[in-house]
């Protein structure tokens, strides 16, 4: 019990005292999540709002494939992104294995399938004749997707949320392609993994608590766009 | 010579899916400022003509000439659509501010916001919703949602308005007065319009001219009063709402009219029959007169037959009564002769209708009323 509680007085201090190496760690991670998350969006929106919207022949594989992909292991992805950048893979000749970029294409192949999956079903949810109607009011392809995305931004917000959920508290993969390298490669999960190794648990729950506030605040922000675009 | 071309021309439209035929249309034009109304029970394909008008929905084959030009080909598709405005069944309004709503089609043109704003206002004091303006569309009730639905398709100023049952599910007092301002409107602008419904009187109110369709194929076009009181056939009489259908054959020919023997009774129409033609003639029950049997008072009409009251069902302003004279009949009576008469199940009353108002059908045969082929109009294949 002692542990606990010395681990979270601990926590509260380095919390509060800014240290320099948490705050380096936080910020890195919020930069590596954000930027998968916001490959994944481009990425995801494009690709689930095109399945939802064409009827091609495999497209039940296509969805199954997707919606299988949303529950994609980090490990695995972290196992296949770390070969394919291996000196000898098919990237390696890019040279950012143990790199945070290296960290954002692994966070970014997870995050990807959840925010295609999740566009897709907003995108079909939405009502078939919405699309005949915009087509109607005069509209180019372009500008019907880019309507139709807006219809679902209720949706999407969750896909936003579940996208970076599902990368900023992910382990497994970071640790394999990151290296978690002090100061350089160096995320909340990683390092707190690390810690706990260590037996320095007071470290390790100040981490993830931070975790906690960082996953918690932006949840926060995106829910409260979420329900004020409800009530509108 | 000037010659106006029509706006549509349509010419052996033929619209299939999954191999089966839903829409055969050889050949159908749409003049300058007609309001075309187009009555048809569900699965007639009303809608799938309506899109594929709109170029929403692909033809197998024959084409739409627009003005003359062949859409696709003489005129881009992306240009032809921004010619025209539909409104489908629901309203289906964009998840943003009434004023963003009826801006959109505007918007999608690429007008500047300046532009915009003058147009819209005026959309939306036109359909009564100018204090809706700032209101999200989630909160609109059904009526004031239609509003919003065909201000958004007035507002690009169409040179046709396409519009899909836009009053179905609305509850008749909202109906009335919605029809009432886009009666209004399309008086007042002269577009183009095709209004697909499947209720008569909406029709009868807006139309210039009438078509009636079923199993993918239009069976009359013309006046109102033309389609209302000389269907082409049984089943167009029945939807117009000409509820007395009486087979019987020519026995008499006269001089521009015949005498029709019906199940025993002589009927006098008027036509160019020939002896021994098979007929229907269709009457419409708002031309049957009833009177006391008393008074044999019927002014020298000469249809007239003694009839015993079989039904009565009261329509509001108005009685249904069902007669039987031999062969049945059916009589709509106002309330005040309702009550005068004091008929009730089984009375005897006079039931008379002039040899004018007697519309009838060469060889047509019952088999029509039940030849309706399936038909969907939701599952069409869809251009962009």
């Amino acid at each position: 019990m002692d542990l606990i509680l010395e681990g979270i007085k601990k926590a509260f201090w380095l919390l509060f005292s800014f240290d320099p190496e948490v705050l380096g760690i936080t910020f890195l991670s919020i930069k590596v999540s954000g930027s998968a998350t916001l490959i994944s969006l481009i990425i995801g929106i494009s690709v689930g709002a095109s399945v939802a919207l064409t009827r091609f022949p495999g497209r039940r594989i296509v969805v199954s494939l997707i919606n299988t992909g949303m529950a994609l292991p980090p490990v695995v992805v972290g196992l296949f992104v770390t070969i394919s950048l291996w000196r000898n893979g098919p990237l390696g000749f890019l040279g950012i294995l143990y790199t945070p970029l290296a960290m954002i294409i692994a966070q970014a192949v997870i995050a990807t399938p959840i925010v295609t999956g999740i566009t897709l079903a907003a995108v079909q949810q939405l009502p078939t004749k919405l699309r005949l109607q915009i087509l109607a009011l005069g509209a180019t392809r372009f500008q019907m997707l880019w309507i139709l995305i807006k219809e679902a931004k209720l949706s999407l917000l969750a896909a936003v949320m579940a996208g970076f959920g599902g990368v900023i508290s992910e382990v497994g993969a970071s640790i394999m392609v990151g290296g978690n390298i002090k100061g350089y490669s160096r995320v909340l999960t990683t390092a707190t993994v690390m810690e706990t190794g260590r037996g320095n648990f007071d470290v390790a729950i100040a981490l993830s608590i931070i975790l906690l506030l960082l996953a918690y605040l932006i949840n926060l922000l995106l829910t409260q766009i979420q329900q004020r675009e409800r009530r509108r | 010579m000037n010659v106006m071309l029509p706006v549509f021309d349509v010419r052996n439209l033929l619209v299939s899916r999954g191999g089966s035929l839903i829409l055969n249309v050889p050949s159908l034009t749409v003049s300058e400022g007609e309001i075309f109304v187009l009555i048809g029970p569900n699965g007639a394909g009303k809608s799938t003509l309506l899109q594929t008008l709109s170029a929403l929905v692909k033809p197998s084959r024959g084409e739409v000439l627009f003005r003359g030009q062949r859409i696709g080909d003489e005129i881009p598709l992306l240009q032809y659509r921004r010619r025209l405005a539909m409104v489908l069944q629901e309203p289906l309004l964009f998840d943003t501010t009434v004023y963003n709503n009826v801006a959109s089609g505007l918007k999608i043109r690429g007008l500047k916001r300046d532009g915009i704003e003058p147009i819209v206002t005026k959309a939306l004091e036109r359909f009564g919703i100018a204090h809706l303006r700032d209101r999200s569309a989630r909160t609109l009730s059904g009526g004031e949602a239609r509003r919003a639905s065909i201000a958004r398709a007035l507002a690009t100023n169409p040179e046709v308005l396409l519009l899909d049952e836009p009053f179905s599910a609305l509850d008749p007092i909202m109906r009335e007065t919605l029809l009432e301002d886009l009666e209004k409107v399309l008086r007042e602008t002269r577009i183009t319009t095709i209004f697909v419904t499947h209720d008569r009187m909406e029709a009868i109110r807006l139309a210039t001219r009438l078509g009636v369709m079923n199993a993918g194929e239009i069976l009359q076009t013309g006046s109102p009063d033309e389609v209302m009181n000389h269907p082409v056939n049984e089943f167009v009489a029945s939807l117009v709402g000409v509820e007395n259908l009486l087979q019987g054959r020519v026995a008499k020919k006269m001089d521009g009219s015949f005498i029709a023997s019906v199940a025993g009774q002589d009927i006098e129409a008027m036509g160019p029959m020939e002896t021994g033609d098979l007929v229907i003639l269709c009457i419409r029950p708002e031309n049957v007169t009833l009177s006391d049997i008393a008074s044999g008072n019927t002014a020298g009409i000469r249809n007239t037959f003694p009839a015993t009251v079989v039904r009565i069902t009261p329509m509001g302003p108005y009685q249904k009564v069902q007669l039987n004279c031999g062969f049945p009949l059916v009589a709509y009576a106002s309330n005040p002769s309702f009550s005068e008469l004091s008929l009730k199940k089984g009375s005897e009353v006079l039931a008379s209708f002039k040899a004018k108002r007697v519309h009838a059908i060469v060889g047509a045969s019952r088999s029509v009323l039940t030849g309706a082929k399936s038909g969907g109009s939701s599952q069409q294949d869809t251009v962009g």
